[in-house]
């Protein structure tokens, strides 16, 4: 029996088989262009997650969630009509009634039908391909089930050695597996890369232990040995292991087009024309499934330029064709940059090519150029992609090349110049592919009033795919700032021409110590209110002196120069340290007797402290004599500094705990207490994978594990959340202290002012890979003195409460009036919920009218 | 006709670079001492319209296209010092003439 769904509708109804990145992108393409109103929209996906990001799928291993990757969370169809349903798979095209018929026996009718099911990963008939732990890397599902088995075992192989071989290699390493890989061509990545890249490639693989088989073909799958599996290969040999990855291609997932008669590729692929439409006109086809002139498009931004089109044929533009796509690629496998640009294998008639190759430091790089040698016509980079932005520039906008043309790929040496300044690329030059945007549509949003990078990528999309153009990208919005007159300056303000970092190493080299100093020899005027706060922070990070010193304290922000935080009525809020959040219960009746005895309003805080609200300005060193005798020390919530290591109980009191996660956070939060920082600094500590302490949110996380601690960075909550990068896993007490010593020194040192651990991460020229390198491997000589610059915050550090209530001078400085005992007329307070609050402006003239 | 100088508070009062608040004729005032500046010492009131607090006498003395100001620690409006002018919204704060003399701080209370 059979029931129909059936809607209400007078629309005409537009259906959308799957939910990947280009369905998903179709269905953003028809809601910009209004098709919400036009059609009545359903989506179905056969998947249980709707679309998610499956360029970065291994991420889903490296520490980010199914939300992370999650391209919509079912929001903007719910706030278009788009109806949209998971786990649903259309079995049937009925193109004579226009029905579909899912799986579950239901059918509906279509008006227009867009095909986006994608492909699926091609296994190699082999006998005992579908042993257990055999696996394919396509789906969230597939990589939880790799997990599952990868954590049971000790050996893994990738059959499979091209661009979705290698990265499921580098997923299958980390998660701890020995890895191999095997290729049945003579080479890695075939379709990208020449013989000799190929080889440099391996030889890169190789030193990072994982085996590499070329030129190997399996015969069959068996029982093993020492191992679940045994793999025997055609020439004799064989290769145990537990779990076979087959990653040896994609096939276009064309069923519905063989089922329903439409016509399809010799190879498979749904044939399609330029408008993306299929041999029947109200069918359309776009992605992996789709066939374009005998060829299959395998990457995403094709997809994308495809649904564009479908899309504006749909809504009535026809201008918008699919006409090819370029398929270069860039992209850093199992750590190792590799880049292919157009006719990579020199099969141009008459080509010319360029050889550059190092075996010292393992790099490779080739161009193929036209007969004329003018233009250039491909590329092939191994083991650096610096290159790569220019010389696809050269090839995407046929521009004529330079006469040293070899110095494009040739190392930088003094004299000569390369690259390509982004003012030579024409207005149509194609600056993100994924969005098809322009480096014309970026002067566009410029001109109209996105004055920065974040604002042209929130205009354009630039940037918000794969996210590789993102340097070019910087280059062409700073570009067109600058011809528009619009000053791009890195200057902190106009009293000193030097970004932060600038004036952190002149005070660090020229060893100075004060901001009248700095002023003199690097600056001019008298200083503001932007230079000022942010050399007090960097004197304090440097030097770490009493920041309310004669000399220092005319730099600080309110909160600092009163050690409190300013509300809004002018009183301050009092936050003593309470690390890791573990308070005996005498402190406790402290604070709760102190709160009383002033009257303040008093809340827990979101960092595990207690916050006590309502104080005056010589209440303020009154109140802090009484925290200090019964043993609390400063919090500084008013610094830009460390605020606060949250903490769960971990495995003292809890039955999952792995760790002493109460410990750790005390520890480390004693440790870094003192720091003076760009902006403000969280820590949190988990005892387990549970996360109770929510740590991924936070500047510094740390999740106990079995073998140790995991240490995240740069994570956050607030405004615009991210979660933090794994940074290293299964590290000792000491090696954590030690990399978080060099992380947080690093970025005391480098980041802008104000500018929180997420965005300087963000901003980070090569990002995590890059702090590794730096933190991990010493890439910049820095460790010794990153470690040694946070040891003399460490061994400095002071209660600044406890100094000021030594100091008569500072003291004085917190009487309310200089010439008068009384207090501020206009601080009232209005009881709420038994504690009291600032009263409004409105009750403040009824309470006066009142006295009156 | 001579200005009605009135004392308002000692040098010792002050704190360089940065501003304290006080007294004058029951309102409150915040009085700013700028060593390098011609006049010295600076008078406005404390009074924050943006804000709607007492607040003026605790925000940073900046230094912008050669005029001195402070900006408000609440909402960070800037305030010139000479004037009251605000340099971002359409208020103003009164402003009185002050002078620092042996060690004496005077106002000229209008």
């Amino acid at each position: 029996m059979t029931s129909t769904v059936s809607f209400l509708n007078t629309k005409p109804h537009l259906v959308v088989i799957g939910n990947g990145m280009v369905g998903h992108h179709f269905v953003e393409q028809m809601i910009d262009q209004g098709g919400h109103d036009t059609f009545q929209i359903t989506v179905f996906g056969e998947e249980s997650y709707l679309a998610y990001d499956r360029v970065h799928l291994s991420e889903y291993f490296t520490g980010k969630g199914a939300a992370d990757l999650a391209m919509t969370d079912g929001t903007l169809y719910s706030e278009h009509g788009v109806r949209y349903f998971t786990n649903s798979l259309v079995t049937e095209i009925d193109r004579e009634a226009k029905q579909l018929i899912l799986k579950d026996g239901k059918s509906l009718s279509y008006d227009k039908l867009v095909l986006a099911t994608g492909s699926y990963p091609f296994v190699p008939p082999i006998p005992g391909h579908k042993r257990d732990n055999t696996f394919v890397y396509r789906t969230l599902d597939d990589l939880d089930a790799i997990r599952a088995c990868a954590k049971q075992v000790t050996r893994g192989t990738v059959v499979g050695g091209g661009l979705l071989g290698l990265e499921a290699a580098n997923a299958l390493k980390n998660l701890g597996l020995e890895t191999s890989v095997v290729e049945f061509a003579p080479r890695l990545m075939p379709v990208q890369l020449d013989e000799k890249g190929g080889a440099v490639l391996k030889e890169m693989i190789e030193g990072l232990d994982v085996k590499v088989y070329t030129d190997t073909a399996t015969k069959e799958v068996v029982d093993g040995e020492s191992a679940f599996h045994r793999m025997n290969f055609a020439d004799g040999s064989h290769l145990e292991t537990d779990l076979i990855l087959f990653s040896a291609g994609i096939r276009p997932q064309d069923a519905l087009a063989h089922q329903s008669g439409l016509s399809v590729g010799e190879r498979g692929g749904i044939s399609v024309n330029n408008h993306c439409q299929t041999s029947d006109e109200d069918i359309y086809a776009i992605g992996e499934c789709a066939l374009w002139n005998n060829r299959i498009f395998g990457l995403v931004a094709p997809g994308y330029s495809m649904a564009k089109s479908a899309a504006g044929h749909l809504m009535g533009d026809a201008g918008v064709t699919f006409t090819g796509a370029d398929m270069s690629t860039k992209l850093k496998l199992l750590g190792c940059d590799v880049g292919s640009v157009g006719d990579a294998h020199a099969q141009t008639q008459g080509c010319k090519v360029f050889v550059y190759q190092d075996e010292i430091s393992q790099s490779y790089r080739k161009m193929v150029v036209s007969e004329d040698g003018k233009k250039l016509l491909g590329a092939v980079l191994v083991g650096d992609n610096s290159y790569y932005d220019t010389l696809l520039q050269y090839y995407l906008n046929a521009i004529d090349l330079p006469e040293q043309a070899q110095a494009l790929i040739l190392p930088a040496m003094a004299d000569v110049p390369v690259g390509l300044g982004v003012d030579a690329l024409p207005a149509t030059a194609s600056i993100c592919s994924c969005h098809n945007v322009s480096k014309q549509d970026i002067n566009d949003a410029v001109c109209s009033g996105a004055l920065s990078v974040s604002d042209v990528k929130g205009t354009t999309n630039a940037g918000t795919g794969c996210g590789g153009c993102a340097a070019l990208l910087k280059k062409v919005v700073d570009n067109e700032l600058l011809a528009l007159g619009v000053e791009v300056s890195t200057d902190i303000c106009e009293h000193f021409a030097y970004t932060r970092q600038d004036l952190y190493n002149l005070v660090k080299i020229g060893e100075i110590k004060t901001f009248s100093e700095l002023l003199k020899v690097h600056g001019k005027g008298h200083g503001c209110e932007i230079c000022k706060p942010a050399v007090g922070s960097i004197l304090a990070s440097v030097w770490n002196d009493y920041v309310l010193k004669k000399e220092h304290i005319s730099l600080q922000d309110t909160n600092d120069r009163f050690l409190a935080n300013m509300q809004k009525d002018g009183t301050y809020s009092i936050v003593p340290r309470i690390p890791g959040g573990e308070i005996t219960p005498d402190r406790l009746i402290v604070l709760g007797e102190v709160a009383k005895e002033y009257g303040l309003y008093t809340k827990v805080t979101g960092g595990q402290r207690i916050d006590l609200f309502g104080a005056t300005l010589p209440q303020l060193p009154e109140i802090w004599e009484k925290l200090i005798a019964a043993g609390f020390e400063t919090g500084q919530a008013y610094g830009k500094s460390l605020r606060t290591v949250k903490s769960c109980v971990g495995s003292t009191w809890c039955r999952y705990g792995v760790n002493d996660s109460m410990k750790m956070a005390i520890d480390l939060e004693n440790r870094y207490k003192g720091l003076r920082s760009p902006h403000k600094i969280k820590f949190a500590v988990s005892g387990c994978t549970r996360e109770c302490a929510e740590a991924q949110s936070k500047d510094i996380g740390v999740i106990a594990t079995e073998g140790g601690w995991n240490l995240y960075v740069c994570g956050n909550g607030g405004m615009k959340p991210r979660h933090g990068d794994l940074f290293a896993k299964d590290l000792d007490d000491e090696t954590l202290v030690k990399y978080i010593d060099r992380v947080l020194m690093f970025y005391t040192k480098t980041a802008d002012r104000l500018q929180r651990t997420s965005v300087w991460m963000d901003g980070l020229e090569g990002g995590l890979d890059y702090l590794k390198e730096v933190v991990i491997n010493d890439k910049l000589g820095l460790c010794v003195e990153l470690e040694a610059s946070m040891q003399h915050v460490v061994n400095t550090f002071q209660c600044e409460w406890k100094t000021t209530l030594e100091d008569p001078e500072a003291l004085k400085t917190f009487r309310q009036f200089v010439n008068y005992e009384g207090s501020d007329s206009n601080v009232v307070f209005v009881e709420e919920r038994d504690q009291m609050r600032p009263a409004t402006e409105s009750e403040k003239q009824q309470l006066i009218a009142k006295v009156g | 006709m001579t200005t009605p100088w009135k004392l308002i508070c000692e040098q010792e009062d002050l704190i360089e670079g940065a501003g304290v608040a006080a007294m004058l004729n029951g309102e409150q005032v915040a009085i700013f001492y700028i060593p390098e500046s011609d006049s010295k010492v600076f008078v406005l009131g404390n009074w924050d319209p943006v804000g709607k607090a007492n607040v003026l006498s605790r925000g940073l003395i900046a230094h912008l296209q050669e005029q001195w100001v402070v900006a408000s620690p609440l909402y960070k409006q800037h305030f010139v010092l000479a004037s009251g002018e605000c340099l971002e919204e359409n208020v103003q704060v009164p402003h009185w003439p002050a002078k620092l003399e042996g060690g004496h701080v005077f106002v000229a209370a209008h």
